[in-house]
């Protein structure tokens, strides 16, 4: 069997039924065994939309993504995509094209060292240099990638070694003697983390992405119910408790609302659970949550105690570990009205600071967007994201309750992504709304996957918050540069309606505020791709807002005037 | 403060790169490094020197942990692990000088290993400590040293 076919054998074991990708001179022996097999390959314009569609579909499935590039440009094109799936931890394989193996080192045509290029921004990777290795990388990858602290992996594949021709045996038992991730949380560790619970008056949650790829989201909604813990939850960790749930705070951190940003501050408890404390969430370090004992349950060791320290550690699976003090808090004696007087200053807070906007007659607010969006979809879509300020009006303004429904750039803040991983998880998803929240900015670093959406019929949604400018710069810009909007303003851009109908898709241009919701209605009915260009105001603020350096509860904007 | 890291990785193609890039990208710095197989043909030993406080080495290891082709490491103990470095050292010598160097190579339990007219090559093994005072008593006449990074194993039967 040619290496080529061996591919796609390894690929199957590994239960891939869909990969995205672009063909070249390196992965055309890929192509030929592809050409011949039942994968479903989806075409993409540009490699980047590849690595983030096989991003989004992993995120909205919980499966591995899949992404294949030739060698040279087409590797190096995967690098932003791969560095996403990186910095949030996102289960993918790379599958790269390499130059013939004894030209490696040549600079031969299209020769790049992708696995040195990559090296800082994947897993693990792998440059095969023997044929009969290749069933046994493809099971590695894609177990490395999806187990422990998901990741993404590279495969580096010499155009030889797609072409040779071997006897085909699947592979072994893998044998990795360097990677063994701690899936049960250490049963002291979990006794300590019950009694430290049980005896705190004034406990928080604060949630991550690690809730949603664990799919401890149940025990997070019964740990929360049965000691009455408010959670708040990072963007990453959006979906991992439902935000109509009475003790939600919603999204914490730099743009996070007031309430949960003041309850992290003067909480006596602080429940880290599968985030990394990072410093969009922290704000200034040494003032963040500073009265609490804090908790934190990791999957990754070296995020413990990495950016502040920790009292009661675990490292484990998230589901295993809440599971555990569950179990634990049950057999405890607990005082059922610990927490009252702590949940009336919570509901409060949340009084006194609530989410808002100022309507401005006229005008499109952009907040209303997200609003009918979430009104329109029931809370149901997936959402997805590019970067900027639409982002985190997506973060605030809709309604988060079911995990993997929101898929946005977190720990990379790439803009482009949103839009090709809304394609990934439509293919994942194809029975879901799927809808991108675009930037007019951001929209367009990969408008040309609007040909992937339209050739392949997938009909996702992409609602523009067209402000005319790079907003989230230009909101740095107005609060702390004196209002010197230095290259933010695109309003010299295309008509996005017609760019979208010249693409096949379906295309609207929304300039009044009546006509939002049933733009949004329309697109969803019309079950094709479809770009909607909301003229929203210009130069709207994301509040409340955490200056850089600031303790988080030293907001901006957040109160209600 | 210094730690001796002994690291037992997989004797797999880029795991230097890995592991030196990962110093590099985390703001550690290597003091020195020493590579070499171990009795298992399949495994490498690294001894890398790092200087650290107490909290930058716990998440060197950790982060280092995570490499796939890391497979184990230890802190070593100085009080407890044996440590070796090696050097050799020309020294510009001619007939006149070549005795005091001798003796004092001897003194240090150094070898000569080379003499030519006009130089002396020595060979040192010992601790750091021990080849930076060879070396600060020939300083005038040292032409060149090459020095190799630290090795160390663990005292007792393991
Ligand atoms: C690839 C990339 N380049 C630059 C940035 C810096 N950046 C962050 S937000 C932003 C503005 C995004 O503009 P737009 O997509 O229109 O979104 P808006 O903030 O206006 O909603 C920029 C340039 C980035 N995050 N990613
Ligand atoms: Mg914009």
């Amino acid at each position: 069997m040619k290496g080529s076919e061996i591919i796609i054998e390894s690929l199957k074991a590994a239960g891939v039924d869909v990969v995205f990708g672009l063909p070249g001179g390196m992965v055309i022996p890929l192509y030929d065994a592809l050409f011949d097999s039942d994968m479903r390959h989806i075409l993409v314009r540009h490699e980047q939309g590849a690595a983030h569609m096989a991003d989004g579909y992993a995120r909205a499935t919980g499966k591995t993504g899949v992404c294949i590039a030739t060698s040279g440009p087409g590797a190096t094109n995967l690098v932003t995509g791969i560095a996403n799936a990186y910095m949030d931890s996102t289960p993918m394989v790379a599958i790269t094209g390499q130059a013939r193996s004894d030209l490696i080192g040549t600079d031969a045509f299209q020769e790049a060292d992708i696995t040195g290029i990559t090296e800082p921004v994947v897993k693990h990777s792998y440059l095969i240099k023997d044929t009969k290795d290749i069933p046994r990388v493809f099971k590695e990858a894609f177990y490395i990638a999806s187990t422990g602290r998901p990741g993404p992996v590279l495969i580096d594949i010499p155009s030889d070694m797609q072409l040779a021709d071997i006897d085909y045996k699947p592979a072994g038992r893998i044998n990795l003697p360097g990677y063994k991730p701690t899936l049960k949380g250490n049963r002291k560790q979990i006794k300590a983390a019950a009694q430290a619970i049980a005896a705190a008056s004034k406990p928080v949650f604060y949630a991550g992405g690690g809730v949603i790829t664990a799919g401890a989201e149940k025990e997070l909604l019964a740990l929360a119910r049965l000691m009455k813990i408010p959670v708040t939850t990072t963007l990453m960790g959006l979906g991992s408790f439902p935000e109509n749930n009475d003790l939600s705070l919603g999204m914490l951190g730099m743009h996070g609302t007031g309430y949960a940003n003041y309850a992290v501050t003067h909480c006596d408890l602080l429940i880290g659970v599968g985030a990394r404390f990072d410093d969009r969430v922290t704000g200034k370090i040494d003032t963040f949550a500073r009265h609490a004992k804090k908790i934190h349950i990791d999957m990754d060791p070296a995020e413990i105690s990495k950016n502040v320290a920790i009292d009661v550690p675990i490292v484990g699976d998230a589901r295993d570990v809440l599971a555990g003090i569950l179990q634990e808090l049950k057999k405890m004696k607990r005082e059922p009205k610990k927490t009252a007087a702590w949940l009336e200053q919570v509901i409060a807070w949340k009084k006194k600071h609530p989410l808002h906007y100022k309507d401005e007659k006229g005008a499109i607010m952009p907040q209303f967007v997200i609003e009918e969006i979430n009104r329109v979809t029931k809370s149901d879509a997936i959402l997805c994201t590019d970067v900027g300020q639409h982002q985190m009006w997506s973060c605030l303004f809709y309604t988060h309750v079911k995990p993997r429904h929101f898929v946005s750039s977190g720990g990379l803040g790439t803009m482009g992504f949103g839009f090709p991983a809304s394609i990934g998880a439509k293919v994942g998803r194809p029975e879901k709304t799927v809808i991108d929240v675009a930037g007019d900015g951001s929209f367009q670093m990969n408008i040309q996957e609007l040909a992937t959406a339209v050739c392949n019929d997938i009909p996702v949604i992409v609602c523009i918050l067209n402000n005319g400018y790079l907003g989230m710069v230009r909101q740095w810009q107005e609060l702390f540069w004196n209002k010197r909007y230095s290259e933010t303003a695109i309003s010299c851009q295309p008509d996005f309606a017609a760019v979208a109908e010249a693409y096949g898709a379906l295309g609207m241009t929304i300039t009044d505020k009546n006509d939002v919701g049933d733009a949004i209605r329309t697109a969803i009915k019309a079950k094709r791709p479809a770009v909607l260009d909301f003229r929203v105001k210009a130069e709207e603020n994301v509040f409340p807002m955490v200056p850089a350096g600031k303790s988080i509860d030293e907001m901006i904007g957040g109160h209600k005037s | 403060m210094k730690h001796t890291l002994s690291v037992m990785v997989e004797n797999k193609p880029g795991v230097l790169a890995r592991i030196a890039g990962l110093f590099s990208r985390r703001g550690f710095n290597i003091d020195s490094l020493a590579v070499g197989v171990t009795e298992n043909p399949d495994v490498s030993r690294m001894t890398i020197t790092v200087n650290a406080a107490e909290h930058p080495i716990e998440q060197v290891t950790k982060q280092l942990h995570k490499l796939i082709n890391v497979i184990k490491i230890t802190d070593l103990d100085p009080d407890n692990t044996v440590a070796r470095e090696l050097a050799l050292i020309k020294v510009k010598s001619d007939a006149r000088s070549r005795g005091e160097v001798m003796q004092i190579a001897e003194i240090f339990r150094a070898k000569i290993l080379d003499v030519s007219r006009k130089t002396m090559t020595i060979e040192i093994t010992g601790t750091a400590e021990k080849i930076e005072a060879l070396e600060l008593l020939l300083k005038p006449n040292v032409a060149e040293i090459v020095r190799t990074g630290r090795i160390a194993i663990e005292r007792g039967e393991k």
